[in-house]
């Protein structure tokens, strides 16, 4: 019984850590998708809807608003409107400019961009980490009377749910909106997509808008779950959703939602029954074994050269 | 309906395309012909956007279109097909024809989020348009399979419905009869007929398959290593010297 709480409060743990790197992990395999380019800039676009989001609850807070779903709910709109009208800068100022030239130029643009926004926010909001306010605080424990007690904060439910919720919405706007439509061609067929007259431009937009957008939901939910923010805030997690978009297969996006929840559980098993410095080295060596025995990734499909 | 004077191409130290011109009428077949390597589909690579011609001039619908990119030109009604097929594959059969009407619906997402009626009736008269031509090319029944599902056959069709939904004024084919079996190719003969007598569409047409060509068009350019060779009705060139010779060899 013991062995048991113990074992499914890891296995809750990461499911709530991968379900927010999930949805990191979509910003990723969407861009990858569509224009086979990795954006690197997107754990700082996560880290600025972290920001933006404490920015706005700071301040509603200094209002004197106290009703929480309100307070959340404006935080949450703010983070995502920032981030997003961030991913389309990005995208217009480092990456549409090198678009087609070779891999390598893109590559080095999109690092440029992260190192910028990092420094931008090091600049503007100080270099320290920055407390982040436990909004949704209490939860169910299980197991009374053991010694060990299983627990399930308010906080986790709110992060399955939402992501949920994301998740389901993105996953109809793919399948079922013209747009999605749209985006599913121009990410099997750049050219011919524009042949037959499709603003693919602008398909590349929406596509980094929705990338930043979800950045922004998981930016609200882990500063709050961590209960601080720093602007290196992005960078681990950036690191961490790429290699769960890798390991679900990159330009899938369900593979990105499966690659998350792998990812955050085995993260969590290992620093409870091997070490917390392994943490790490499992999810990097993941990543490594993938590349090397599957590298389309878990739900990838491989790329047909037709010749 | 489309002129092209003096076409030239050169890549580096090769000229592909040496002075072609030919010309297109309102509801007529013209054919490309030409031994390997001669420059066919360069020639629409230049018409149709993909390359930027370095000489010479492709007037459409009375505008130079020379050098414009490609999304513009097919947005004034001039369509391509390529040699081999470029379906979207992991799209299915009815979202191919869909997506080829992109342009002609109204994508605020806004509206598609909520579902205003606007939104919902064109998406309707797109559905329609997309169920008459996959009945037109008699894959109605497979409109819900993967394109890449699809027999080779089928997915040429597809190719053509495809164009035919954004409702062309010039429909440039090439090759689309490769790999086809002579039933097949006889179906394609009579699917490119009839699109030109009820659609009033014009076609331009790159072709190996001499029956085909022979068959239906209403007049045959013939190029040889880039340079126009011979032009006519299909009982001209079948008749004429150079060409046998281009195509036969000298004797």
């Amino acid at each position: 019984m013991q062995d048991l709480l113990y074992f499914s409060q890891q296995l809750i743990n990461g499911l709530t850590i991968g379900s927010a790197y999930a949805l990191i992990a979509i910003g990723y395999t969407m861009v990858y998708g569509i224009i086979g380019m990795i954006n690197f800039a997107h754990g700082e676009i996560y880290m600025i809807g972290a920001y933006t989001a404490l920015i706005a609850i700071t301040g509603m807070t200094a209002l004197g608003l106290a009703w929480l779903p309100l307070i959340l709910l404006v935080a949450l709109i703010c983070a995502m409107i920032v981030s997003s009208s961030m991913g389309w800068a990005v995208e217009r100022v480092a990456y549409r400019p090198v678009r087609g030239r070779h891999r390598l130029i893109p590559l080095i643009s999109a690092i440029g961009m992260s190192i910028f926004l990092q420094n931008y926010v090091h600049l503007a909001q100080g270099s320290r980490n920055v407390g982040f306010p436990a909004l949704i605080e209490g939860g169910f424990t299980f197991g009374s009377g053991e010694a060990f007690q299983m627990s399930l904060s308010y906080m986790q439910i709110t992060i399955f749910i939402t992501t949920l919720i994301c998740m389901t919405v993105l996953s109809m706007f793919i399948s079922r909106s013209r747009t999605g439509r749209a985006c599913r061609a121009v990410s099997q067929d750049l050219g011919m997509a524009s042949l037959l007259g499709i603003d693919t431009n602008r398909i590349i937009s929406v596509t980094f808008v929705i990338g930043a957008a979800l950045a922004a939901v998981a930016g609200l939910l882990l500063g709050m779950y961590y209960g601080s923010v720093d602007p290196l805030f992005g960078f681990i997690a950036g690191l961490k959703a790429f290699t769960a978009a890798v390991l679900g297969g990159i330009g899938s996006i369900p593979g990105a939602m499966l690659g998350g929840l792998i990812l955050g559980v085995s993260e969590s098993m290992t620093s409870s029954y091997l070490s917390g410095e392994y943490k790490d080295v499992v999810s990097f060596g993941l990543l490594i074994l993938i590349l090397l025995f599957k590298p389309t990734g878990l739900l990838g499909k491989p790329e047909v050269e037709k010749i | 309906m489309l002129e092209v004077q003096n076409l030239s191409m050169r890549f580096g130290g090769l000229l592909a395309v040496d002075q072609v011109s030919l010309d297109v009428q309102e509801q007529e077949i013209v054919s490309i012909i030409g031994p390997n390597g001669a420059g066919k589909t360069t020639v629409f690579n230049c018409m149709s956007g993909f390359y930027k011609p370095t000489g010479g001039k492709i007037i459409f619908k009375g505008k130079e279109i020379q050098g414009r990119p490609d999304y513009k030109i097919s947005r004034l009604g001039m369509v391509r097909t390529f040699q081999h097929v470029r379906l979207f594959t992991r799209l299915s059969v009815v979202e191919n024809l869909l997506v080829a009407q992109h342009r002609h619906l109204n994508t605020n997402m806004l509206a598609g989020l909520i579902g205003t009626r606007n939104y919902r009736e064109r998406e309707q008269r797109a559905l329609d348009r997309a169920a008459y031509w996959l009945e037109r090319v008699g894959l109605l029944e497979l409109a819900n399979r993967d394109a890449g599902n699809l027999a080779y056959g089928q997915q040429r069709r597809l190719e053509i419905a495809r164009c035919m939904v954004t409702e062309p004024s010039l429909l440039m084919l090439d090759e689309p009869a490769a790999g086809l079996n002579p039933a097949e190719t006889k179906e394609l003969n009579q699917l490119i007929v009839s699109l030109k007598e009820a659609y009033n569409v014009s076609v331009v047409l790159i072709e190996h398959d001499m029956s085909l060509v022979m068959d239906i068009s209403d007049r045959i350019n013939v190029i040889s290593q880039g340079c126009p060779l011979a032009s006519g009705t299909p009982e001209e060139i079948r008749q004429n010297d150079d060409v046998i010779k281009a195509y036969l060899g000298e004797a």
